[in-house]
């Protein structure tokens, strides 16, 4: 049994495979038709993409710094790509409110989406009006 | 085979900077701006091993940290126009 060969082999194959999963999100990106869509695709490269890129380079790596730089990466990734698309969904839905959905007949249509009062603008304005109190206050005294 | 995972990564960078440009809104820029950082880590990892110098991951580690930081700060300008947000409440003495 050759285990270098293997080693490579299959290091080899999950390179590839990465490359093919980034290559079809940014294909995704580029032709899925609004916001919503396009982040499934992008979720695609963050995830397999990045997994296989990082583990094809680790069986490269074997068992050394390298490696245990790689592993911290991979784990920051898959910590940090799932909190900023969860932003970035929840920031352009609060902005628009409308995403592509589809009618009867199977064509999209962007549609009104029903979303609770945004809790955080709410927030935003009773601290502006509390500042305006005390301001005004202040120009009393 | 780095060289081959490298182009396909390129060219992943390329889409996203098309998407970028094209928008049409700024979350599409920004998601787009989100997987040109995230493509960056991988391709300087995998330019480290192309070039026998691995120990670019250094580099890549630091880098994604940068990027989430950075789309957070972002998101968080063009949700709240001010990089204050709703966390800067009113405290006892009413200072901000």
């Amino acid at each position: 049994m050759d285990w270098e060969l293997l080693r490579d082999g299959l290091s080899w194959a999950m390179l590839l495979g990465g490359a093919a999963f980034s290559l079809i999100g940014g294909l995704g990106i580029l032709r899925m038709p609004d916001i919503y869509t396009r982040m499934h695709a992008a979720s695609l490269t963050d995830t397999m993409g990045a997994i296989l890129i990082l583990g094809g380079l680790m069986i490269q790596g074997g068992l050394t710094l390298v490696t245990a730089k790689l592993v911290l990466t991979l784990f920051f990734l898959l910590f940090t790509s799932p909190v900023s698309t969860h932003a970035l969904a929840a920031a352009a839905l609060t902005d628009t409110r409308t995403a592509l959905q589809a009618r009867d007949d199977g064509t999209l249509a962007p549609t009104e989406v029903d979303l609770p009062d945004d809790q955080d603008a709410l927030d935003i304005a009773a601290d502006e009006a509390a500042r305006q109190s005390i301001r005004d206050e202040e120009s009393r005294a | 085979m780095f060289i081959a995972a490298a182009a396909a990564i390129l060219a992943t960078i390329a889409m996203a900077i098309a998407r970028a440009v094209k928008g049409p809104s700024v979350w599409d820029r920004i998601l787009a701006a989100n997987m040109v950082g995230t493509k960056t880590v991988l391709l300087i990892a995998v330019l480290g091993f192309l070039t026998n110098r691995p120990e670019w991951g250094d580099i890549a580690l630091a880098y994604t940290l940068i990027n989430f930081v950075g789309v957070i700060a972002v998101l968080k300008f063009f949700r709240y126009r001010s990089l204050g947000g709703p966390s800067s409440g009113i405290d006892d003495v009413g200072e901000v």
